[in-house]
């Protein structure tokens, strides 16, 4: 604040119908953008903070895999599991990463087929995260199911006894889906980074840097004959991952609504767990990305203005979860169906009383300080309140899987959940695991889609004078596409 | 002037451009000129400049329909007879095959097949990967995948002449007008 000048010019959150919004601020042209981004890779010496974030997430990896191989030594009951809780925290942590994950798809598919331009600075980012997220929640139930020597079971492959997986259940298809989703992500992410991989590889000094670079981006050499194919493929495979990553979490409900535990058994779950995996990604990504565009100087590339939008979308998910949480209690009530009631009563005034509540004030009260514009663009305040989403949307996982299984149909069988030490240091690896893959990602790989923030900066608008736009999305129908000339 | 394709002979012509929109102006002259081997690079895909190059739509969109709807019959087939044929069994009461419970494999099969082929398909259409190429080698080129914009006209293309094309590039309003050799082996 101690000049207001520039930090006006770096405000670009108001809203002026009259202006097109500045996405890329401080006066940036194509080479500057290349050389911001780059340089990050290429140039700038390591700073020893990664380094020391490194072998702490590194550490913890570790503690992760010790875990896991006490785990397989031991069998299951390392964990606190008892009968008839026999999902806890492996489960809720799967449910939990993979919604993480869903950001990153919204922001590079959906977003770009509703030619959100903003998306361009942070798609890169969000995406990385996403495969991220989804390797880490891939390894939980890989590691639940007991014999792990024999998880191979889960695939159709043919195997000794001559039988084949049961495609009846929804545990099945969640294979084919985190799967599916987990490969969708990793094309689309490599399709994105190719041209900027070429950028990298033009820019690089070093021998071994050229080879590596030049390697992976499979010699592209910014012919349009290319992009145009290109162009063609991005869109499809967005179009290919919009009802994808609707699909993912829709089939990780149906592991629980396909159920008959009172609670589970909702038609709701589908949409209710799309939302809130929007809503715990956005908030993972701001948790990342706050920092990183401090540290690496990113403030003209990923501007408030980017982060006051996915603040609204936090805003906007964060209200759909708390909607849907009231409406499990109304259709709790209405179907007059005894053990429904019960189970919701339970939830909220049974012993898991505290995480219920947690949950909802992390998921649906303390978001809603976003509605203040002063608030949704406050750094501070933003980073805090999406450390609290992440909290609430573990806890909401925790509370839908815990309390119905603790107390379900038989009381005599009831019994409560005390997670191990095992429990804990697992989960906590698991963090471990995805900061590592997020810092060598930020220190070996472009951070930034160059090659798209180039396409959303004025100067690269061919015809500037028939343009019409005002705001961020209008105006950028390709020719083609307007005229219907395309085949 | 016969451009041949031995080691270290002229591959083609490249001028420069600093801005989006000469290029693309320069970019419909080299259609309207008649050229066709000649290639447009720029570090973003310029809107617009499919029209000003003449380039015709792709049939990616046709490879990526035909795997998808071969993902939904694997997996229709696959789950058919793998449940209801290859091994039999009953699981509470539910039936062999029915079509509610194979639609989630159904979808992400035909998605799955779908984004290979739209993968796969782009890099084979433009003929990647591809590590050495004439272009590459060009010190200058180096730019097109950070902030300029070139128009190549390569020694193939029946119209082309060193003299003329060379005149013609230069009338296109480009910085600098080179050669691009083809790349010796080694």
């Amino acid at each position: 604040m101690k000049n207001p000048q520039v930090s006006q010019a770096w405000d670009n959150t108001r809203d002026d119908p009259t202006r097109p919004v500045e996405l890329i601020l401080g006066g940036n042209d194509f080479t500057s953008i290349t050389e911001k981004v780059s340089d990050i890779v290429l140039e700038r010496k390591t700073p020893r903070a990664w380094y020391l974030a490194f072998f702490a997430s590194a550490g913890l990896t570790g503690v992760l895999f010790l875990m896991i191989g006490w785990l397989f030594i031991r069998g299951v009951g390392v964990w606190g599991l008892n009968n008839p809780v026999g999902w806890a925290w492996d489960i809720t942590n799967f449910v939990f990463w993979v919604g993480i994950g869903h950001a990153g798809t919204l922001i590079s598919a959906i977003l770009f087929l509703l030619r959100q331009k903003w998306r361009t600075s942070i798609n890169r980012f969000a995406e990385a995260m996403t495969i991220f997220a989804v390797v880490c929640a891939g390894i939980f139930p890989g590691i639940h199911v007991g014999r792990v020597w024999v998880v191979y079971w889960l695939f159709p492959l043919p195997n000794e006894q001559a039988m084949w997986p049961n495609f009846r259940s929804p545990l099945l298809w969640d294979v084919f889906a985190v799967g599916t989703y987990m490969t969708v992500s990793l094309l689309f992410w490599y399709t994105g980074m190719v041209p900027d991989l070429a950028t990298l590889r033009d820019r690089a000094r070093g021998r071994v840097r050229q080879a590596i670079y030049g390697f992976l981006a499979l010699g592209w050499r910014n012919s349009h004959r290319h992009w145009h194919r290109y162009e063609k493929a991005y869109l499809l495979l967005a179009g290919l991952a919009t009802p994808l990553v609707l699909s993912v979490h829709s089939v990780v409900s149906f592991d629980f609504a396909t159920s008959q535990i009172p609670g589970w058994h909702t038609a709701i779950f589908p949409p209710y767990f799309v939302a809130g995996a929007v809503f715990s990604g956005f908030a993972m990504v701001g948790t990342i990305l706050i920092p990183a565009r401090k540290w690496f100087g990113l403030e003209q590339i990923i501007t408030k203005h980017h982060l006051e939008n996915m603040n609204k979308i936090i805003l906007a998910t964060g209200s759909m979860v708390g909607f849907a949480y009231a409406t499990e209690f109304f259709i709790a009530w209405y179907s007059g169906n005894p053990n429904e009631s019960f189970a919701f009563i339970n939830r909220a005034f049974g012993p898991y009383a505290w995480a219920y509540w947690t949950m909802v004030t992390c998921n649906v009260v303390t978001p809603q300080l976003f509605w203040s514009k002063k608030l949704r663009t406050n750094l501070g305040v933003m980073w805090v309140m999406y450390i609290f989403v992440n909290i609430g949307m573990w806890f909401e996982r925790f509370v839908i899987i815990v309390t119905s299984l603790s107390r379900d149909f038989l009381p005599s069988s009831w019994a409560y959940f005390r997670p191990t030490p095992v429990d804990v240091l697992t989960f906590v690896g698991s963090f471990g695991l995805f900061f590592t893959l997020v810092l060598l990602f930020i220190r070996f790989l472009p951070m930034i889609a160059m090659a798209e923030v180039k396409t959303v900066m004025p100067i690269a608008d061919a015809h500037s004078g028939e343009r019409r736009s005002v705001g961020d999305y209008h105006g950028d129908i390709p020719a083609h596409v307007r005229d219907g000339g395309d085949r | 002037m016969s451009a041949t394709s031995h080691g270290g002979g002229l591959h083609a012509l490249l001028t420069e451009f600093e801005s989006p929109s000469a290029f693309m102006q320069a970019c419909a002259k080299v259609r309207d000129a008649g050229f066709r081997h000649w290639d447009a690079h720029s570090p973003f895909p310029v809107h617009g400049l499919d029209d000003a190059m003449g380039i015709r739509g792709t049939r990616l969109p046709w490879l990526v329909l035909a795997s998808g709807a071969t993902g939904l019959g694997v997996a229709t087939l696959m789950q058919w007879w793998m449940n209801a044929v290859d091994y039999p069994y009953v699981i509470s009461g539910k039936p062999l095959f029915g079509l509610p419970a194979a639609v989630p494999v159904m979808f992400e099969l035909t998605v799955l097949f779908s984004a290979f082929a739209c993968f796969f398909g782009m890099w084979g259409l433009n003929g990647m990967p591809r590590l050495h190429h004439p272009l590459l080698a060009h010190d200058r080129f180096r730019r097109a995948s950070q902030d300029r914009f070139y128009i190549v006209i390569e020694a193939r293309d029946p119209k082309f002449d060193l003299e003329r094309t060379r005149a013609f590039l230069a009338s296109l309003g480009g910085s600098v007008v080179d050669e691009v050799r083809e790349s010796v082996e080694g």
